[in-house]
Order: C-alpha cells, then sequence, then structure tokens
C-alpha cells in the first residue's frame, strides 16, 4: 500500500501531465506484479467494490469522533477520505505493518459486508495519513490525482516499444491486475488477443477555433456539420468467437454506458462502430440537452422513461464496418461510406448528422449566427455551434491541431446579483466558490430578487480569493455551509453571467433554469440595483 | 469584578475598561498594547505603545520609527499598573518578541494569549502557560484536521527532496516574519550549513533576528536579474521566498524550481494544489488543534473566548468538556501570515 499511496500523493501534487506520466511509468517499473496492476486497475477506474462505500467509512470515524467536530471538519476539508484520513485517532503502539495493495484489494473483493468494518478499520490503524487517504480514496472510487485512465495506460505504454492507442485496443478484453498485458508492454509476451469484437476505439477531438486564424484556413478544404449538444457516443458492434452478437456504446472517455440504453442497444444490428452524438429526438425534433439530462443519470431505467425520452445516434464518423478498420481513410471517403451505411441500415436507432453547406467564411458566419434559419429548423434549439473538418483528415485519437474545429455559438449573457454562496470541494474546498444569483422581479411585496442559477467556474484563482472575501465579509445569514450574501439595490455584488441557452423549469422558483452558466465577470462596478430583470430572461426562453 | 469589566471587544478590537487600553487593535487609538509584530496584530498610527523590545524593534523595521507616538518596551514576567488593572506579558512561543498578556483586576485573571504554538522553536522564547479565569485564544487552525508533524519531519522532507532532485533549485515559500527564520534555525540544526539564499522582502527581517542575538548560518541575497539569457539560477539550493512568488515571473530564472511551501494550511491537500505547490511541508507557528485543546484546558479558565478562525469547532469542543465558551468573531484579524487563505499575495509591508 505504501508505495501506491506515495504515487498517488505525488501525482496529486504534480500539475504536469508529463511528469505524471514520468512518475506512473518509474512506478510500474520498480513495482512488481501483482501489486503494480492493481494500482494501473485503481487509476484506470478498474476496481469497484460493492460493499464498500462511504457510509461504511462515515460509521467508523462516527464511532471514533464527536459528529458535530466530524461535520465542521467534513465541511472545510470538503473531501471525505481526506477529513477521515485526517482525523482519524491514531493508536500509538499498534506498530502492525501497513497492508499491501493486493492484500486490501482481495479482502475487499473476497469479505463479506459483515467483515468489512473490522478490515478496514485495522488497516486504517496500521496506515499512516498517507496511507490512510490512499485507501480510503481507492475504496471510495474517486482518486481525483488528475490522471485519467488513457494516461495511465499511456504510461504503461512506455515500459515498453508499445503505443499508447495498441493498449487502449486491447484493454477491454483485459482484467486487474493486469499481468498479461505487463509481459506484452515488457517484451516477455505475446499482445493480448483482441477478443473484443466490439471494442473501444479512442475519439477524434477537434480545437475550438480561433476566430483570428479563420482567414488562414481554405473554406473548400472544409466540411461543416452542425455541433449537437448531446453526449459524445461511439456504438461498437460485432460478433464473438461463440457466435454470440456484442453490441456497447461507450462514452468519449471509453466508459462503457450500455446499461443506461438498453433501448438502443436492442436496435444496433451492424457489424463496425459508428462515432455520433446521443440525442432525445421527439416526433421527429431534436430536444435540447436540458431533456436528455432527464434521462441522465437515472439508476433505473423504466419502460416509462425510455418511453418518454427515447434516445438516438445522430452519426458523424463510420470507423470501422464488417471487420474493415476505416480510420486511416479521408474524412470525404469515410463520409461516402457513412451515408452508405445509414441509407441501408439508419433508422429509428441513429440517422444521419446533416453536412452544412457554405461558400465561404462569411457565409459561414452567418450560419452559426442563425442555425434555426439555416437548415437546422426545429432542432436549432440542440445545436450549440459547428464543427469544422478537413476532407482530408484521417481519424486520429485525441485532439491534433489542425483538422478539426469546433465553432461553438457566442454565450448570453446576463447582469445578476450574487444571493449565496457555498464552499466547494476538491480543490476548491475551504473556499466559497458555488455561487446563486438572482435578478429582478415584480413579486408579491415589490421589487425582490429571484434566484435564477449557480455557478461555480468561469473565474480565476485571483479572482477566487476576491470573491470568497467578498462572501466571507459580507455574509448575513448561514444555514449550514451556506451564506447568505447582502443583495440590496444599493449594496452586494452584481456578476456577469455566461450561459448556453435557457429552459422552462418547474423546479425553479424563476421559472428558467440556464446551461451551462459560467461567471465571465465580476462586476464590481455595478450597484446590484442595475442588475437585469427576470422579464430581460424570458424574452430568451424559446417559443 | 467581572470579566467584561476587564475586557470586551469592540470594532477597533479588544478594548480594557479597568485599563482603558486596547489590545492589538485594529484601527489607531490613543493607546495599545501589542501581543506581536505580524501586521494584522501590530499596525501603525497609535498613540502609546507598550510591547516588548522585540515587537517594538520589529515594528520600527517594518513601518519606520515613528510608526506610534510614544512607544514603551517591557519585558517577559515584568508587571506594570495600567489605570485600574495590572498588566504582564508572558511568551508565547509565535515568533520573535511575541507574548500573552495578562489582565487583573478585583481578583480575575483574563490572559489575552495573541498567536502561539506550543512546539518548540529556536527563535523565540517558548510559551508559558499562565492560569487565568478567562482565556482568550485565537483558532486559526481550529478543526480536528490540523493535527501537525514534528517540524523536523518536514525538515526531513525538505532535504530528502533536495537528495532526490539535487539539480533543481528547491523554492520554499514562507512568511518572512518568524516563519522563515525559524526554518533556517530547523535546517541548521540538522546540519545543513550551505548559504541559503533569500528574496529581497526577506533580507531585513532575518538580519533583524540575528541582531537580536538568533544565528541564522550563511545567508545569501538572491542577486537580480541583468538579462533573460542567464543560464539558470541556484540549481541545488534552497531559496526562502514570500509565498506569492512561487510560481511568479520572479522563479524563472532557478532551474527546474521544485515549488515547497511551509505552512499549517499544507495540511489539506486541496489548500497545497490550489497554488500549485509540489512539495507541502506541514510547519506552522499556531497552536494545531491538540494544542489549542490542551492549552485551553491547562489554564484552566472556566470561560474561553474565541477570537477569530474556526471558531465553532473549538467553541464546541469546550462546551463538551464542561468549559464555557463564545466566539467574539473579531474582524481584521488573519490578514497576514498564517491567518490568511494562502492564495492572498503577503501583506507584509516590510
Amino acid at each position: 500500500m505504501t508505495p501506491f499511496a506515495d504515487l498517488l500523493d505525488r501525482l496529486a501534487f504534480e500539475p504536469r501531465r508529463n511528469a505524471k506520466l514520468a512518475l506512473m511509468e518509474a512506478f510500474f517499473r520498480e513495482v512488481a506484479d501483482p501489486e503494480r496492476g492493481y494500482a494501473l486497475a485503481a487509476l484506470t477506474g478498474g476496481l469497484v467494490f460493492q460493499h464498500a462505500k462511504g457510509g461504511l467509512i462515515r460509521g467508523l470515524i462516527a464511532e471514533r469522533v464527536d459528529p458535530m467536530l466530524f461535520a465542521l471538519s467534513y465541511d472545510y476539508v470538503g473531501d471525505l477520505s481526506e477529513t477521515v484520513a485526517l482525523m482519524w485517532p491514531e493508536r500509538p503502539g499498534r506498530n502492525a505493518p501497513p497492508p499491501a495493495l493486493s492484500e486490501v484489494v482481495e479482502g475487499l473483493s473476497n469479505s463479506g459486508k459483515a467483515a468489512l468494518p473490522g478490515l478496514l478499520s485495522g488497516w486504517l490503524d496500521g496506515l499512516d495519513e498517507t496511507g490512510r487517504w490512499a485507501l480510503l480514496k481507492l475504496i471510495t472510487g474517486g482518486l481525483r490525482v488528475g490522471v485519467s485512465a488513457r494516461l495511465a495506460k499511456a504510461a504503461v505504454a512506455r515500459l515498453g516499444p508499445v503505443d499508447a492507442d495498441a493498449v487502449e485496443e486491447v484493454w477491454h478484453g483485459l482484467a486487474p491486475p493486469y499481468l498479461e498485458l505487463f509481459a506484452w508492454v515488457e517484451g516477455r509476451g505475446a499482445a493480448p488477443a483482441s477478443v473484443d469484437p466490439a471494442p473501444f476505439r479512442p475519439p477524434m477531438l477537434a480545437q475550438p477555433l480561433d476566430e483570428a486564424e479563420l482567414a488562414a484556413l481554405d473554406p473548400t478544404a472544409f466540411r461543416a456539420e452542425w455541433k449537437w449538444d448531446g453526449i459524445r457516443v461511439q456504438a461498437a458492434c460485432g460478433t464473438a468467437e461463440d457466435g454470440r452478437r456484442v453490441a456497447r456504446l461507450y462514452s468519449r472517455t471509453g466508459e462503457d454506458v450500455s446499461a443506461a440504453f438498453p433501448d438502443l442497444l436492442g436496435m444496433l444490428e451492424f457489424d463496425g462502430a459508428v462515432d455520433g452524438e446521443l440525442l432525445i429526438i421527439r416526433e421527429g425534433r431534436v430536444e435540447p440537452f436540458a431533456v436528455l439530462q432527464q434521462r441522465l443519470n437515472r439508476k433505473a431505467v423504466s419502460p416509462k422513461l425510455m418511453a418518454e425520452f427515447p434516445p438516438r445516434i445522430r452519426a458523424y464518423d463510420l470507423l470501422a464496418e464488417n471487420g474493415e478498420d476505416l480510420r486511416a481513410l479521408p474524412f470525404d471517403a469515410r463520409r461516402q461510406r457513412l451515408e452508405a451505411f445509414v441509407a441501408e441500415r439508419g433508422g429509428p436507432a441513429f440517422d444521419l448528422s446533416p453536412l452544412v453547406a457554405f461558400d465561404d467564411w462569411e457565409a459561414l458566419a452567418a450560419i452559426r449566427a442563425d442555425p434555426a434559419g439555416a437548415g437546422a429548423g426545429v432542432d436549432a434549439e440542440a445545436v450549440e455551434g459547428l464543427m469544422l473538418k478537413r476532407g482530408d483528415s484521417s481519424y486520429v485519437p485525441g485532439r491534433p491541431k489542425g483538422p478539426w474545429f469546433k465553432w461553438k455559438r457566442d454565450p448570453k449573457t446576463v447582469d445578476a446579483v450574487l444571493m449565496y454562496a457555498q464552499r466547494g470541494h476538491g480543490k476548491r474546498s475551504s473556499f466559497y466558490s458555488d455561487y446563486t444569483f438572482g435578478v429582478w422581479r415584480i413579486g408579491e411585496a415589490g421589487e425582490e430578487l429571484v434566484p435564477v442559477g449557480q455557478a461555480y467556474f468561469g473565474f480565476t484563482d485571483e479572482e477566487l480569493a476576491q470573491l470568497d472575501k467578498f462572501v466571507r465579509a459580507n455574509t448575513i445569514n448561514r444555514f449550514g455551509p451556506v451564506r447568505e450574501v447582502v443583495h440590496e439595490p444599493a449594496s452586494g455584488l452584481v456578476l456577469e453571467v455566461a450561459f448556453e441557452g435557457l429552459q422552462r423549469s418547474t423546479r425553479h422558483k424563476s421559472g428558467v433554469a440556464m446551461r451551462f452558466p459560467r461567471i465571465s465577470r465580476i462586476r464590481w462596478d455595478k450597484p446590484p440595483g442595475e442588475a437585469d430583470r427576470l422579464e430581460t430572461l424570458e424574452k430568451l426562453l424559446p417559443a | 469584578m467581572r470579566a467584561e469589566d476587564i475586557l470586551v471587544p469592540t470594532p477597533a478590537g479588544l478594548w480594557s475598561p479597568a485599563a482603558e487600553v486596547h489590545i492589538d487593535p485594529v484601527r489607531p487609538v490613543p493607546r495599545a498594547l501589542i501581543t506581536h509584530g505580524h501586521s494584522d496584530h501590530a499596525r501603525a498610527g497609535h498613540g502609546a505603545v507598550l510591547a516588548t523590545a522585540d515587537t517594538l524593534a520589529i515594528m520600527a523595521a517594518r513601518y519606520g520609527t515613528g510608526f506610534a507616538g510614544t512607544t514603551q518596551a517591557v519585558g517577559y514576567g515584568e508587571t506594570g499598573q495600567i489605570g485600574g488593572a495590572t498588566v504582564t506579558f508572558f511568551p508565547a512561543g509565535h515568533c520573535l518578541g511575541s507574548a500573552q498578556i495578562l489582565l487583573e483586576a478585583g481578583g480575575r485573571r483574563v490572559v489575552v494569549s495573541g498567536d502561539y504554538k506550543r512546539e518548540r522553536d529556536p527563535t523565540c522564547a517558548p510559551f508559558e502557560l499562565v492560569r487565568c479565569d478567562v482565556f482568550v485564544t485565537e483558532a486559526t487552525f481550529g478543526l480536528p484536521v490540523f493535527r501537525f508533524p514534528p517540524a523536523t519531519d518536514e525538515i526531513a522532507r525538505l532535504l530528502g527532496s533536495l537528495a532526490l532532485f539535487p539539480d533543481r533549485t528547491h523554492m520554499l515559500g514562507a512568511y518572512s516574519l518568524g516563519k522563515a527564520q525559524r526554518l533556517i534555525a530547523l535546517l541548521r540544526e540538522a546540519g545543513y550549513d550551505r548559504p541559503i539564499h533569500l528574496h529581497g522582502a526577506m533580507v531585513a527581517l532575518c538580519r533583524l533576528y540575528e541582531e537580536r542575538g538568533v544565528p541564522l548560518g550563511p545567508l545569501a541575497p538572491v542577486e537580480g536579474r541583468t538579462s533573460g539569457r542567464e543560464k539558470p539560477a541556484l540549481p541545488g539550493e534552497i531559496v526562502l521566498c514570500p509565498p506569492s512568488t512561487l510560481g511568479d515571473r520572479w522563479s524563472r530564472r532557478f532551474a527546474d524550481p521544485v515549488s515547497s511551501f511551509a505552512s499549517g494550511w499544507m495540511r489539506v491537500r486541496a489548500r497545497a494544489r490550489q497554488r500549485g505547490v509540489e512539495l507541502p511541508l506541514v510547519v506552522s507557528d499556531h497552536a494545531d488543534w491538540e494544542d489549542l485543546c490542551t492549552t485551553v484546558a491547562e489554564t484552566g479558565a472556566s470561560e474561553i473566548w474565541v477570537t477569530h478562525g474556526e471558531e465553532d469547532a473549538l467553541v464546541h469542543w469546550c462546551l463538551t468538556h464542561g468549559i464555557a465558551a463564545r466566539p467574539l468573531r473579531l474582524v481584521g484579524y488573519g490578514d497576514e501570515e498564517e491567518g490568511a487563505a494562502p492564495t492572498e499575495t503577503e501583506a507584509a509591508p516590510a
């Protein structure tokens, strides 16, 4: 456990990607099997312990410390594992050796629920603060050390002459502690057979467009598509060696999200991989993200939910078809294959994301400003901008600069008044960094502020310190972790809030909900009385 | 006589009706007692100031000699009569010259502890326990998550990193009054005898410590750069600097610098990550949770007043241990040194 805890500790404080890679590479070189394999599983999110949950940890600490002191500490630190690791009472003289990572993983996997509290508290007594923190992070499943699964796999690839994407493609056939993988990368064994008939293929991502660079780009070299405001998915289908049909839906990070969309999975009957956007389409109309969100994050997928929110993939790329890898082909050739593929097999499960025709950049700018008038029609609310893809671009994993650009619509902004603030979590813990803001309206008792949203990013660290200071100095009420901040016409703070769109909402008192709100500017200069009114926002609502 | 006749909180700071003086006032007052030299406690512009000779010297170094109308030095343990109260200064162990102030009147004893710590510090007189009826304490680190390791362990981690990265400059962020000198003294005790390099903001106070009898060994101010093309400076050396210079342009002159920061705030990972610290050292000149609780109990005080910081937890602990306690929620403290959120730049006017 100790080498793994030290690795996590160092990763947590290391901001540089290359240094993180180097730290992990050194760890994988120095630490033996199976410890390093379990560490890899932890870093890639591959360890899930059914019975060990936050509740168990809360229970153990509750037996040992005053509940009020725990609550205040947790509120301050903002992270359960770290709070418990810091507060856990040391037992001088206990002197048990700290457990190995493999002992922890096997213990958690093989023990019944009843044995866990004793097992866990024994380990916590034997570990130091860093060890306790790492153990609790491991158990609760959120390492949060700034390492993606992909980066961890890239570090493994550095042990030998293997490409990170090659590791990615065999990944879904492997299991912890990955003895076969390490043997292959270190040249001691054969490549693991890609037994997966529906593997994940790392997606190609777009760079944000810098409009100043547009003039230097040749419009005839690029194709344009709508940028849909859904979730990026990859649908992969194939036939296993035993003849079984396999269909999977992956998120853009390679997470298997099939279980959330059984209705969609049942309709996928091709052999290959489609790259596209998951959207909710009802009565021929693409619903905005707020509607899709009502289907996401639900644990149980009921028939009612499936009927009410029918999903469909809007396909924009074809990565493989009938065993043929298409990714090396230029975009235009893949597009032809995709169009034929959708014409033959498309339907309720997937359809084609259309190309948007344009002559020059001025014309495209006009289209971007008015998608509804430029062909998106009733779907315009689900369009968050344009994608530009070079016609000759092959499909390269990652975010290469040059071949693909995203050109989002300009955000809308509103001047709102800060009303409440709450401490953040993770990096922002102990700073008041979540802000609830409101706009003016005529209420029953005259002019009043009504909350219209909450934002917790968009500001610099320096601005965060200023906002935190403002909140602390202008608190008029405390409700647990929430502080109410002065918000009168003549005193208070105005925040310029940028957002992508507005929806009607029955859950919010104001009747509106913002999409993707963030603080774009702090208006230290503006008196709250001059902030915007609810009527201004209501004009932005879709008809 | 009630405790409130001896001491009450006011917007200007703590006020003693019996002695007709303020203690560590945040705005100019006719007569002030000052516990120690940090700028949130020791401000310029008062009429008459009573403090230890070291604290007066620190204030003169920071604000210039005309920082108050008149000044008077007091030694630890010396008792004097001020108005209707008897006043005695005792060591607080926080930084050079730091004191707790005992006010006695009508048979009641009130101690204003200022900032204090119980851990050993070779650069100042050790904390002295003063039994009292009312103990006034800060609670900057008043949460059970703040349990500080021995400072010597943290120094060992710094030296371990120097051994691991012998080609990298180790930039050690530290507050310029107290923490910087304590770190130097601890490094010397650990056998580190190379010159320690100083950011310009550190030089004057280090010199003052040495003049007042605290040896710090060889020190070297960091030279200014004449162009941007010199080779990276000071590989493998320790550079003491204000926390605000970590990751600042000033740091670019050094060889692949390791960013380190010595503060009690480094106990919480998010605090260290927030400012990009790679080697957080948990070294504080404030009492940690255990020492706050121990001290509160050992004073024998029947009532605890908590000036600022994480007062809720300490007040709760007192109440559950049968000691009356209340938060004063004083405003204006914790703006320099460790009381400040570590993203704020150092307010040191020195």
